[in-house]
């Protein structure tokens, strides 16, 4: 075989995988699945509560709880999956190994996150079909007691009712809703991941990405102050400009309290945002890359 | 050294990332998508835990947890907190249509009726007026919610039987029927009930005539008995000519 068949590339996209396949595997093994079983138990919980509620109250509550739920299992699952990551590798001294190989330290850290991602696209996945087997379970309940109400009824006004239960139930803007948390939940990740570079226990870095939950919630508020106020202090308005300038904005990934509203989410806005949270998980991950380059392991 | 590059890159990543999150931020205004004012009040209502909460991401769930709740009072018949509470979960989800119309059908319906029905009020005009104090806390509900959803037809609409069920104010009715039957996802019958009301306004007969031909000439679907009884009505009352009237 011609020695140009082993030359060593700089970056392996089969490389990357398997390293993300092997996180991905490891994620599964610590049965953060049983985090799907609480959300089924919220879900059936609430569904029995509801059933005292007219639907649309019903459907609202419903998808209000399954979107919220969601948006914090897969944001808790970003932050406390990824913030394991590289202490676990270093104290099992997996890390030790595997960048003993041919593989460069963006390959090991990008292989890592991908890893995360996949975990929680499963997840959400999961959820996914969670809420929605749950909710077209109450939508079918509510069209039987309906069509059984309106038997009597003029065809046209019955078939409105069950339309309208339909309408009440799905909403195309809820896949925008969830996509959206996906978006949330992957800057988390990577966030996470770059405060781990440099961070030397995981609760410091799960402690740090808490903090920074909230602040990123609350930035928008800073930033506008920050932008609009003129009155405040020097000193006031650098600290306000140090909040906007580090911490991310969250309250951008915030739409499921409109979809769940019954709102539409245009598709150049759903897009832009998705196009953001990539731009920040880019950012954050050549950040992370940049601390782990030549730190001493 | 290296540390300082970063930190640097985290400043430049802010610096970078400013413009497009507040065009992002100003898109979320256009759509009312920020219509939540979190001022000192708020917080006073939903304590600090709930605050912090609606602040971080979770004011859908807050304000669901506070319309459970205020379930529950309307089945206790607590009116008092079933206001408060409906105050809190409107403010936190002013785009929630559904809030909006179910605060304004408890104050006006339920609370009104129960207020008119007080056993322990003997006197009928306070018993009337808590009842009327009741109505006004609904329409301000459905005004206030129209304020923040003027694109839904859905309040328009709750408006409209407001004025025409409780204040018998017919003009009213046949204003905000209108409103609703003219935007995207208004109730076909919404026009009906518009002509209806209309027909009830003095003065206002040759329009609701029109109105209500117009839709007797749309098709058969629309030539319901109350339109076929309004049109009759109004074809004596404004004595039009045989040949132009509409069969019996």
């Amino acid at each position: 075989m011609p020695m140009s068949d082993f030359r060593h590339r700089a970056f392996s996209f089969s490389r990357m995988t398997a390293i993300a396949g092997n996180t991905f595997t490891g994620l599964t093994r610590l049965k953060i699945f049983y985090v799907l079983l609480l959300f089924a138990l919220l879900l059936i919980g609430c569904s029995v509560f509801m059933a005292r509620m007219t639907f649309q109250q019903e459907f609202q509550v419903l998808k209000d709880i399954a979107l919220g739920a969601m948006s914090i299992f897969t944001s808790l699952l970003a932050v406390i999956a990824t913030a394991r990551l590289l202490p676990q590798d270093i104290e099992d001294r997996t890390a030790y190994t595997v960048l003993a190989k041919p593989v460069s330290r963006f390959e090991y850290l990008a292989g890592k996150l991908l890893g995360v991602l996949l975990l929680l696209a499963l997840s959400l996945l999961a959820m996914t079909a969670l809420f929605f087997a749950v909710l077209m379970l109450r939508e079918q309940s509510v069209i039987n007691e309906t069509a059984r109400q309106m038997a009597a009824a003029p065809v046209e006004q019955s078939a409105e009712a069950l339309r309208l239960v339909h309408t009440t139930a799905f909403n195309v803007n809820l896949f925008s809703g969830i996509a959206v948390i996906y978006a949330k939940a992957c800057l988390l990740a990577a966030l996470t991941l770059f405060i781990s570079t440099f961070a030397t226990t995981t609760i410091f870095t799960t402690i740090v990405m808490a903090f920074v939950y909230f602040i990123g919630h609350l930035q928008p508020i800073a930033r506008e102050y920050w932008l609009q106020t003129n009155s405040a202090g020097i000193f006031t308005r650098t600290f306000l400009a140090l909040v906007a300038l580090v911490f991310p904005d969250l309250q951008l990934f915030n739409l499921t309290d409109d979809v769940v509203a019954g709102n539409a989410i245009p598709v150049a806005l759903l897009l832009k945002t998705i196009a953001m949270g990539l731009f920040y998980c880019s950012v954050y991950l050549a950040l992370a890359w940049t601390v782990f380059f030549r730190k001493e392991l | 050294m290296r540390a300082l590059a970063v930190i640097l890159s985290v400043l430049l990543f802010g610096a970078a990332r400013l413009p497009m999150e507040r065009a992002l931020s100003q898109t979320h205004r256009d759509l009312h998508f920020r219509a939540v004012d979190f001022n000192r009040d708020l917080r006073e209502q939903l304590g600090q835990l709930g605050f912090v909460a609606a602040l971080s991401g979770f004011r859908s769930l807050v304000a669901d947890a506070l319309f459970l709740q205020a379930h529950v009072a309307w089945e206790r018949t607590e009116w008092g907190r079933v206001l408060f509470l409906f105050r809190q979960v409107t403010t936190l989800q002013p785009r929630a249509v559904l809030f909006w119309d179910m605060a304004a059908w408890h104050m006006a319906w339920n609370a009104s009726t129960a207020a008119m029905n007080d056993p322990s009020q003997r006197r009928l005009a306070l018993r009337t007026k808590a009842a009327r104090e009741y109505l006004e806390l609904g329409k301000d509900f459905l005004e206030r919610g129209i304020k923040n959803n003027p694109d839904r037809p859905e309040l328009y609409e709750a408006l409209a039987r407001l004025y025409r069920d409780k204040y018998e104010d017919h003009e009213h009715a046949a204003e905000f029927f209108t409103k609703a039957a003219a935007l995207p996802g208004g109730h076909r019958y919404t026009r009906r009930f518009a002509a209806y009301e209309l027909a009830q306004c003095a003065g206002r007969e040759r329009d609701a005539y029109a109105e209500l031909r117009t839709l007797y000439d749309s098709g058969e679907q629309e030539r319901l008995p109350t339109l076929l009884r309004h049109l009759k009505e109004l074809e004596i009352k404004l004595d039009i000519l045989p040949d132009q009237r509409i069969p019996d």
